[in-house]
């Protein structure tokens, strides 16, 4: 019973003086759109979104591509293209992104010479993380073709790349269309993490407006509407292409 | 039948298919002339499928050799694009492309492997099409049609690459029994028209108007071979005694 209260107590109290403390003093002035000022510092979040927006889709691109060129290894009976994509995979996905992003970006100059700037290093990181997820959504979306749709393809002479290109590939598509709208909402909020190597973006700008205004609540919940309306906008994009996809076949 | 020239279209001698330590085909030996047609018949796992899926290199055998209009089949990949187009499969389960429309299903082939522009390829479909008495459909998509629709279409899209030979692996087994007779009209008028076909069916009627010969399969062996009539009338073997009586008498 005592032990029960102390517990409670010890999650409570932080939460309830957050509370209270904020409440008492709520700044909502520091993004308050009727005020000039206020008008600046939204207008200040909002510019990152273009570099979020443009960094997630060329990350996601790239990671479309190679997660492809990732899975088609592995759906092979060879035994040393398989192991190149069990490799592949297992590396990439269980090295974290924000690890990767610092490695790409401090790393890669002391190791190879090559100096990416802050965009394409992020952008690199990223692609690079997701690929390995990609390759697995993918691998999985063909894997769920039947055997027959190659046999057709194969009864009337189609190429390996052909059978892929207008067979397979089509229908996989389609069906792992949901898990790549997935990804590309994962995307968006994982490219925040570039904000750490300078990256102008919409974290970074949240960061630098904390900095100057202090006011870390209002402008972090702005933060996150940010975010939502960007990820809403997306899904609703994914469920349009869905729905544009099914309209063609009737 | 017409054996042209005294050299058979397809030559099976001596051919072995294992699958692991199961053997599906033993020692099976069957030459086929152009023109002639060919129904396989025998009870469910002798082999029937596998026999007609090594001719057109869907299966690859182990032992023996397969000689289809002159070429021997081997690993070699100009081996596999010449019979290919050369010979035609129809499945049980028609197998089409369903994210394709029925004239997109079989101008793909011509197409990309002959290199046909998009006109000629439609005249191409078309005319196959009014050949298996659809034309009409030839812009729905596979899932508005009917099964017996579906493998009308599925016969045309195998018609499209003009082949010397058409396989049929029961063709009519996963259809309504209402559907079954379109289907069998459209492969009686191909056989009157002179084509080479080799039908898995247990579509005695079908087998009785159209062969030249009858082939009964039984555990992976050729067990008789006979022109329809005496086929019917006095099987040579007990097992296929037993197996005529137990599909005629169903
Ligand atoms: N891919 C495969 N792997 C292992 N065994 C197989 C495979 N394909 C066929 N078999 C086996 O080979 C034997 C012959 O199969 P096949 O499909 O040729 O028979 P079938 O005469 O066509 O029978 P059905 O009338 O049922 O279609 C069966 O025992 C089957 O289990
Ligand atoms: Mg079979």
């Amino acid at each position: 019973m005592r032990h029960a209260t102390l517990k409670k107590l010890l999650v409570c109290a932080p939460l309830a003086l957050l509370l209270t403390g904020c409440s008492a003093n709520w700044g909502w002035y520091v993004v308050d759109p009727s005020t000039p000022s206020g008008l600046s510092n939204l207008k200040f979040m909002a510019s990152g979104a273009y570099n979020t927006i443009l960094m997630s889709l060329t990350a996601i691109l790239i990671s479309v591509v190679v997660g492809l060129m990732v899975a088609l290894p592995g759906l092979s009976e060879r035994r040393a293209l398989k192991s190149f994509n069990r490799v592949y995979v297992e590396i990439v996905r269980s090295v974290p992104i924000l690890v990767l992003i610092l490695w790409v970006y401090y790393g890669l100059p002391t190791l190879s010479g090559i100096t990416l700037n802050v965009f394409w290093a992020g952008v690199l990181a990223l692609a690079l993380s997701d690929s390995a997820f990609q390759a697995e959504i993918f691998r999985a979306g063909i894997q769920s073709i039947g055997k027959g749709q190659y046999e057709a393809a194969q009864s009337i002479s189609l190429s390996y790349r052909d059978t892929m290109r207008y067979v397979i590939l089509p229908q996989a598509i389609r069906r792992i269309l949901p898990a790549l709208g997935n990804q590309l909402v994962y995307m968006l909020k994982m490219s925040s993490l570039v904000s750490v190597i300078g990256m102008q973006e919409l974290t970074r700008k949240a960061n630098e407006l904390v900095v100057t205004e202090y006011r870390p609540l209002e402008i972090y919940t702005i933060l996150v509407l940010e975010y939502l309306v960007l990820i809403l906008l997306v899904s609703s994009g994914v469920r349009w292409l869905e729905r544009k996809m099914q309209a063609s076949e009737n | 039948m017409s054996e042209t020239n005294g050299t058979p279209l397809i030559s099976i001698r001596n051919v072995s298919k294992f699958f692991g330590e199961f053997q599906a085909l033993k020692n099976v030996s069957l030459d086929i002339g152009a023109g002639e047609r060919t129904v396989i018949c025998g009870p469910s796992g002798s082999g029937k499928s596998t026999l007609i899926r090594c001719i057109n290199r869907l299966e690859k055998h182990e032992k023996g050799q397969i000689i289809v209009d002159g070429v021997t089949l081997s690993d070699a990949p100009e081996t596999l694009e010449k019979i290919r187009s050369s010979v035609g499969m129809v499945f049980q389960q028609f197998n089409l492309f369903p994210h394709l429309s029925v004239l997109d299903n079989l101008t793909l082939g011509p197409r990309r492997v002959y290199g046909l522009s998009v006109k000629d390829a439609n005249a191409r479909a078309m005319k196959y099409l009014e050949r298996v008495r659809i034309p009409d459909q030839a812009h729905k998509f596979p899932r508005h049609l009917s099964g017996g629709q579906q493998q009308r279409v599925a016969i045309a899209r195998s018609l499209c690459m003009e082949p010397r030979i058409l396989l049929f692996d029961e063709p009519t087994s996963a259809l309504d029994p209402e559907m079954i007779s379109e289907v069998l009209d459209v492969m009686t008028e191909l056989a009157v028209s002179g084509m080479t076909m080799i039908v898995v069916t247990h579509e005695m009627g079908f087998a009785r108007r159209v062969a030249d010969r009858m082939v009964f399969m039984d555990q992976g062996e050729i067990v008789e071979t006979a022109p329809p009539e005496a086929f019917f009338t006095a099987p040579e073997s007990r097992r296929c005694k037993e197996f005529l009586n137990q599909i005629l008498n169903h």
